[in-house]
């Protein structure tokens, strides 16, 4: 398997586009990619997409895109695997590199979501939930994090105020990040008199409803040196399954997925969770970032809401967490995600994140998850 | 100079508050009267339509210009709730008034700007000489889905205008229109109820158009917003014109005599003219008033008004609009305003 790496990120501003289509938030992503890249061809191209047949009646989506881009006839492909698509695509895409099938991959993710109603929103987001167990007794996603923030609270004590305090904190970095959606600050009374969407989450726990894209270029590692810049390897990948449907869970208050894919990509990297310096982590809820800090095991289990309140996982804390804004700040175009957190990785690896960059930082980790992890994407990323 | 030379404004009794809605749907409703800056909203009678209340806001208008009906040649009735699909309001209207047969009448719509419009022909026309005077109304008994957002703003209300050139209680400066293909609401035919784009009633549509039209004028007018004492935006909510008003330069209170929607509701093609009504009863002589109207699909129509001493003469000569909105309220509960909006389907 040869080592790969990212020579270059391309990501536009993220928000309600409604006077942009598709496929052109990703071609112009794609652009700024290759052109950070510098690469005058590319080999082949993955995208990661969840619901564009729901969200703007497009599927056959990797030929779309592919020609829009002005690449036909490279092969392309479109995976899919719910709000972990992006993660997916850029798995794919490494695997695509390692195994010496293709030189220069393109790696895109995208979603465009605002273009159909809020409630047809989210009847697409829904069906990444189980159909027969979840949708049809008429669960959507903000009822399934909150039975896991439920069963979290009532576990291990963790309060509706540290909730919130990771809301405060990915919007406060988010303030410092010009593409995301929602670049300000909130505070933790805001979060708790805004609307409440299902108990006990309110409407800024939840993530919002995003158009957006983001890129990234991967070749061989050891043809990276050609192009004179700055690179980052891609150490480590893992990839889990679970339940789609919360019910068939041993433990709610637990993300298997994220803690399997997480062991595995930390091993293929020869790394320990204290070596990384900085983390992109799924946060369509804030439920799911203390969650995933205990699945990751930057903290023991339970002691999620606790961290974030002591700021272990602040910007200059322990471990920082979300330096982009995470979901909730930057936005959530679900395809895009995934991608998204290896772009804010690399430009921090590489000392480009202004306001928000994490001094010195060497090593990254992206973790992105489908559902309510039914499935889990974890890449670990090295500064050259 | 043209100008108007006579309004009127009528309101239903009925109202609902917003907690009894919310209450039905299980929805927040302090969020919807912090969000939206809504409290409750008026709704007709059974026996009220946007007719009964265009002739109610008319004779009112007549009262205040003094005129024999007769001598009205152009009768405009703007409204996206007119009674029939084929068979005009106008003429009901005209009939009711006593203006038929020597009139033009036409029912206008375009969502909520319908009044506005209607304003703006019957001006011109009296501009032209084609008319001695026009009537214009804006008049809705507006419809919102249940449990929709709209269903705790969409409420019923009229205004009417009587336009000259002679005896004028406020002239008109100037006028400007912005215009767009912006599908941000719609109801199309054999709907009952309308849709809309949920935020995309906001920027690109509401904030795009008022904002167009409002700085249009004002660069014609050579105006700016300290030259005037009062400005009246359309008001879908209670938050849409403050905010607007801010993003022009207008202060609080510049806006708030002619800002009723959190007692009254977004009455559609009636709302900016029943601020502008609201206003007029209490303006004085050389106050200049600016009122921009919106209406989805999308656009608005902005007027110049300067208030001459006339009004000091004709304002109690009918229902000041603050009185109509403040007394005589009758609280309905979700039942009843059910069954007033038709919500109910009797057995045949």
């Amino acid at each position: 398997m040869r080592d790969v790496a990212i020579i270059g990120v391309g990501m536009t501003k993220w928000g309600e586009l409604w006077e942009k289509s598709l496929r052109s938030i990703f071609v112009e992503s794609a652009l700024l990619a290759i052109e950070d890249a510098g690469v005058d061809r590319i080999d082949s191209m993955v995208v990661g997409c969840m619901s564009s047949g729901l969200f703007i009646g497009q599927e056959h989506l990797s030929s779309l895109l592919s020609d829009y881009l002005g690449q036909n006839p490279v092969p392309a492909s479109r995976v899919e695997s719910a709000c972990s698509s992006g993660g997916l695509a850029l798995r794919q895409g490494f695997i695509e590199v390692a195994s010496g099938m293709s030189d220069i991959v393109l790696v895109g993710g995208v979603e465009k979501m605002t273009d159909v109603t809020g409630c047809e929103a989210t009847f697409a987001l829904g069906t990444a939930a189980d159909q027969e167990y979840e949708s049809y007794h008429g669960l959507t996603f903000p009822g399934l994090y909150a039975m896991m923030a439920v069963a979290h609270m009532h576990k291990y004590g963790t309060t509706r105020e540290q909730l919130a305090m990771v809301a405060v904190k990915n919007h406060d970095n988010g303030s410092k990040n010009p593409l995301a959606q929602f670049p300000f600050k909130i505070t933790v009374e805001a979060v708790l008199s805004s609307v409440l969407v299902a108990d006990p989450l309110r409407i800024l726990d939840c993530s919002p409803i995003t158009d957006g894209a983001a890129a990234v270029v991967l070749c061989p590692a050891d043809k990276a040196k050609a192009f004179k810049k700055p690179f980052v390897r891609i150490t480590g990948t893992g990839q889990a399954t679970d339940t789609i449907a919360l019910s068939s869970r041993n433990d709610i208050a637990w993300l298997e997925s994220t803690h399997i894919a997480g062991s595995k990509a930390l091993a293929m990297a020869g790394r320990k969770i204290g070596d990384i310096d900085l983390f992109e982590v799924h946060d369509c809820f804030t439920i799911a970032e203390i969650m995933i800090t205990e699945a990751l095991g930057l903290v023991p289990k339970g002691q999620g809401g606790k961290a974030v309140a002591e700021g272990l996982t602040a910007r200059n804390g322990k471990f920082p967490v979300n330096a982009s804004g995470g979901l909730k700040a930057k936005g959530h175009p679900v395809g895009a995600t995934g991608v998204a957190q290896a772009v804010e990785i690399v430009k921090q690896l590489r000392g480009e994140a202004g306001e928000r960059q994490i001094k010195s930082a060497k090593r990254g980790l992206a973790q992105n998850m489908g559902g309510t992890g039914g499935s889990a994407v974890v890449h670990v990323f090295e500064a050259e | 100079m043209a100008g108007i030379i006579g309004y009127g404004a009528y309101i239903p009794r009925n109202r609902i508050k917003v907690e009894e809605i919310a209450k039905v749907w299980g929805a927040d409703a302090p969020s919807y009267k912090k969000g939206l800056m809504l409290e409750e909203k008026s709704v007709p009678s059974p026996d009220q339509d946007t007719i009964t209340m265009a002739v109610e806001a008319s004779k009112r208008a007549i009262k205040r210009a003094g005129i024999d009906p007769r001598e009205i040649g152009a009768v405009y009735v703007g409204s996206e709730s007119h009674p029939y699909a084929v068979k005009p309001s106008g003429t009901v209207l005209a009939e009711a008034l006593g203006a038929t047969p020597e009139v033009h009448t036409a029912d206008l719509e375009f969502a909520c700007k319908a009044g506005t419009e209607g304003m703006f022909i019957a001006l011109n026309l009296v501009r032209a000489e084609a008319i001695k005077y026009g009537l214009a109304v804006g008049a809705d008994t507006s419809q919102g889905a249940p449990g929709d957002a709209l269903e705790y703003s969409a409420a019923a209300g009229a205004a009417a205008y009587i336009f000259g050139k002679d005896h004028l209680l406020a002239e008109t400066l100037e006028t400007f229109s912005f215009t767009t293909d912006t599908p941000d609401f719609w109801r199309r035919e054999y709907q009952y109820y309308p849709q809309h784009g949920g935020r995309f009633t906001g920027d690109p549509a509401y904030f795009k158009h008022v904002i167009g039209a409002a700085e249009g004028i004002m660069a014609k007018a050579k105006m700016k917003p300290s030259d005037f004492h009062y400005v009246i935006f359309h008001q879908p909510n209670g938050k849409f014109p403050f905010r607007v008003g801010e993003m022009l330069g207008f202060k609080k209170a510049q806006i708030e005599p002619g800002w009723l929607v959190s007692k009254l509701g977004n009455t559609y093609s009636g709302s900016s003219p029943l601020g502008l009504t609201a206003t007029l009863d209490i303006a004085k002589e050389g106050d200049m008033i600016l009122i921009v109207s919106y209406g989805s699909g999308a656009g608005s129509d902005a007027f110049i008004f300067r208030v001459t001493s006339r009004i000091d003469e004709v304002r109690n000569l009918a229902p000041r609009t603050r009185d109509l909105l403040d007394n005589n309220k009758n609280y309905l509960d979700y039942g009843v305003y059910a069954k007033f909006r038709r919500k109910i389907r009797k057995a045949e």
